[in-house]
């Protein structure tokens, strides 16, 4: 159980932008992820949270190599994964599959159930004969609770749980060692959603199987989680086990983010009390200087913060944060304060000090 | 009398050759001033086509809306087009659940803001301007003289949704109907949306209609609460009431299903098995029969009453009685 299985070490993944017809001149970068490492350990699930563009979905992403990380290393089972090339990648991607988020757009909708699930096995050689491949699709079926009757077909004639059910499948039929599930209920309705992550939950104790499992929904990822990691603007600012997490979040953006998820219990609603954040996430192309949060921390304080990126460190057993003052808002030391909202520009967030010349289209480089 | 009452209100889209569709099937509801109405339920079961209806937003052809709307003494269900466009947007405000896609895009934002004040206030530019400055002030977009110059894509989610806000209460709307006002935001965003919605319905009296799919957005706001299933309304309750002790079985499935941040870790969620594509048809049995736990022969065979419990609304043949587990579900 302790063995470590995945190591992310200091990963990055910056997207260039663009401009220009005849030169690709790069005017900036967008900071998706900005030095990120953890470790996952075989058999249990880790679990992502954070909002929307906040660069969860990339990190999944670069881990797998579907997007190429731009500095950074994976550790995969004591190899590093980040500088295998060709065959070998392709080897051993078999270990590593992913569910993603929307179910119908993630099956090809002209291929039938059992060409979908065939397909892999067939990619590392393990279709072996017609038998003994018929009785593997069986089998898959049976675990993730789909009637046989559904290898003839096609994902457009299921409901969005049974199609997630598909894509659970065909991530398990190569025997992987690591599941990477990106937002795998969110697209479910609530009724559906728990079966979906209670059949998750059983299949990881009957293959045993380690997860990692990316999702905006901090309930949903409690539940599931053994350990979660919390992400801001491309960092992760806390990372503890689920209890724990939620019993004592040390860092401010994770005290705000439990605060405001809504409980269905008028009782409890009543009672607690909200962290509401000023203002929106900032642009992740043009992030603020020192601690990312600064801008909208409530218990921001006037030195530090917005000079010195806070590095992840551990307060206790399990549990880092990433915040220079953690200790002094856990002692109720520093105590929050009103935050103004700052505008956020939208667009492509390009910073001011970047001068945008030359053509920005075919037009305006024929018509100066 | 209440503000507004919804009696028997139904939905049927027809389409030629296909069997009619009751999307909304016998729905009432009362809502007063001040106070704010939930409707609950899964994706399908005709909670976004209640509203459509209230407001007159259904397609003439093809919907076929029966019951009655009572708004303030008036049906609004039997008013001319002409009467019901003076109605909305100064007596009955809407906000949508996209907020991109129901903002004009090509329009700055201040016009469509003063477009309202100018249609039924009758305010010249000038004055309309001033006001929407306010009025984005006071639902927290920072620097509103910038922004009403600004066009939508230009807005993040929050903003754009808070802008949408800003248009629906301009003239001071005494109904507002909120359909998935959230659904589209972030939660630390959605926090911030719904505590300004609270503000609004606190310090202006409106009343609220509030459409979701989120039992924890409605446990927090609403002070009734409708759960819809399959086009009627299956429990009604205060929200006291229905979060302490939901009856219907769907009631209880959906809290058991839904992971509780305070819940202890290793506890087994309890889902409803199958999906809405199991409903049968109302007219002779409960749609939810297939899918219900506590289904007996008589749930299959007669469409169940709605009784009225002390206050409470209930539509069961086998309610879960209070205190008792739910029953040992059956993995599909």
């Amino acid at each position: 159980m302790s063995e470590t299985l995945v190591s992310v070490q200091d990963m990055k993944v910056h997207f260039p932008i663009k401009r220009g017809v005849f030169f690709d001149r790069t005017v900036g970068h967008v900071y998706a992820v900005d030095g990120v490492d953890l470790e996952i350990k075989r058999g249990e699930t880790y679990g992502l949270v954070g909002e929307s563009g906040c660069g969860k979905s990339t990190l999944g992403r670069a881990m797998l190599r579907l997007n190429e990380p731009t500095d950074g290393k994976m550790i995969f089972d004591g190899q590093d994964f980040s500088t295998l090339k060709g065959e070998e990648l392709r080897k051993m991607r078999r270990r590593i599959q992913m569910v993603f988020q929307d179910p119908l757009s993630s099956l090809d909708p002209r291929q039938s159930v059992e060409s979908i699930l065939v397909e892999g096995l067939r990619a590392h050689d393990l279709d072996e004969g017609k038998e003994s491949t018929a009785k593997r699709l069986r089998e898959l079926l049976t675990a993730v609770g789909l009637p046989t009757s559904a290898l003839r077909k096609y994902p457009h004639e299921f409901s969005g749980g049974q199609r997630q059910r598909i894509g659970i499948a065909r991530a398990l039929a190569l025997n992987p060692d690591l599941i990477v599930a990106d937002e795998p209920v969110s697209a479910l309705d609530v009724s559906v959603q728990a079966q979906v992550v209670n059949l998750l939950e059983e299949l990881q104790e009957k293959f045993g199987l380690t997860y990692l499992v990316i999702a905006h929904d901090l309930a949903v990822v409690k539940h599931i989680s053994d350990r979660v990691g919390v992400m801001y603007l491309g960092g992760l600012v806390e990372e503890a086990t689920s209890e724990d997490l939620y019993e004592e979040p040390l860092h401010p953006y994770t005290r705000a983010l439990l605060s405001a998820i809504p409980v269905p219990d008028p009782e409890v609603e009543d009672r607690r009390e909200r962290i509401l954040l000023a203002g929106d996430l900032p642009s992740p192309a043009n992030p603020p200087t020192g601690c990312r949060f600064h801008t909208r921390c409530p218990w921001r304080q006037a030195t530090k913060c917005d000079t010195e990126r806070p590095a992840l460190r551990e307060l206790k057993p399990g549990h880092k944060v990433a915040c220079h003052y953690a200790e002094q808002i856990r002692s109720g030391e520093i105590q929050p304060h009103e935050v103004k909202p700052i505008l956020v520009e939208e667009g492509d967030g390009l910073s001011p000090d970047v001068p945008l010349v030359g053509p920005a289209s075919v037009t305006e480089a024929l018509n100066p | 009398m209440a503000l507004l009452e919804v009696r028997d209100l139904s939905v049927v889209f027809q389409r030629k050759g296909e069997a009619p569709f009751h999307a909304v099937d016998g729905v009432s509801f009362d809502v007063e001033p001040g106070q704010t109405v939930g409707l609950v339920g899964e994706s399908g079961c005709g909670k976004s086509v209640t509203s459509l209806a209230i407001m007159g937003l259904l397609p003439k052809r093809g919907a076929k809306v029966t019951g009655s709307v009572t708004y303030d003494g008036t049906d609004l269900l039997k008013l001319s087009d002409k009467q019901m466009r003076d109605k909305r947007g100064s007596e009955l405000g809407m906000v949508f659940q996209d907020p991109l896609s129901s903002l004009n895009p090509v329009v700055p934002i201040g016009l469509q803001v003063t477009e309202v004040l100018e249609r039924h206030r009758g305010l010249a530019r000038k004055e309309a301007m001033i006001e929407a400055k306010d009025l984005l002030d006071k639902v927290g977009i920072p620097d509103p003289n910038r922004r009403l110059k600004e066009y939508p894509h230009q807005l993040s989610g929050g903003m754009r949704q808070r802008a949408l806000i800003a248009i629906a209460l301009a003239c001071r709307p005494k109904l507002l109907i909120a359909d998935e006002p959230t659904t589209a935001l972030d939660v630390t965003i959605q926090a911030q949306i719904l505590s300004l919605m609270k503000e609004l319905v606190q310090d202006l009296g409106t009343a609220l209609v509030m459409i979701t799919h989120d039992l924890g957005v409605v446990a927090g706001l609403c002070d009734e609460v409708n759960v819809l299933y399959g086009g009627k309304v299956v429990e009604k309750a205060m929200r006291h009431r229905l979060f302490a002790e939901p009856r219907h079985p769907y009631t209880h499935g959906l809290l058991a299903s839904i992971p509780r941040l305070d819940a202890p870790r290793g506890e087994k969620l309890t889902p409803i098995k199958g999906s809405v594509a199991d409903n049968i048809p109302w007219t002779s049995a409960c749609a939810f029969a297939p899918r219900c736990p506590n289904a007996l022969d008589v749930c299959r065979s007669v469409t169940p009453a709605e009784e009225d419990q002390l206050g409470r609304l209930l539509r069961c043949h086998n309610p879960v009685v209070p205190g008792t587990p739910a029953a040992e579900e059956v993995p599909v």
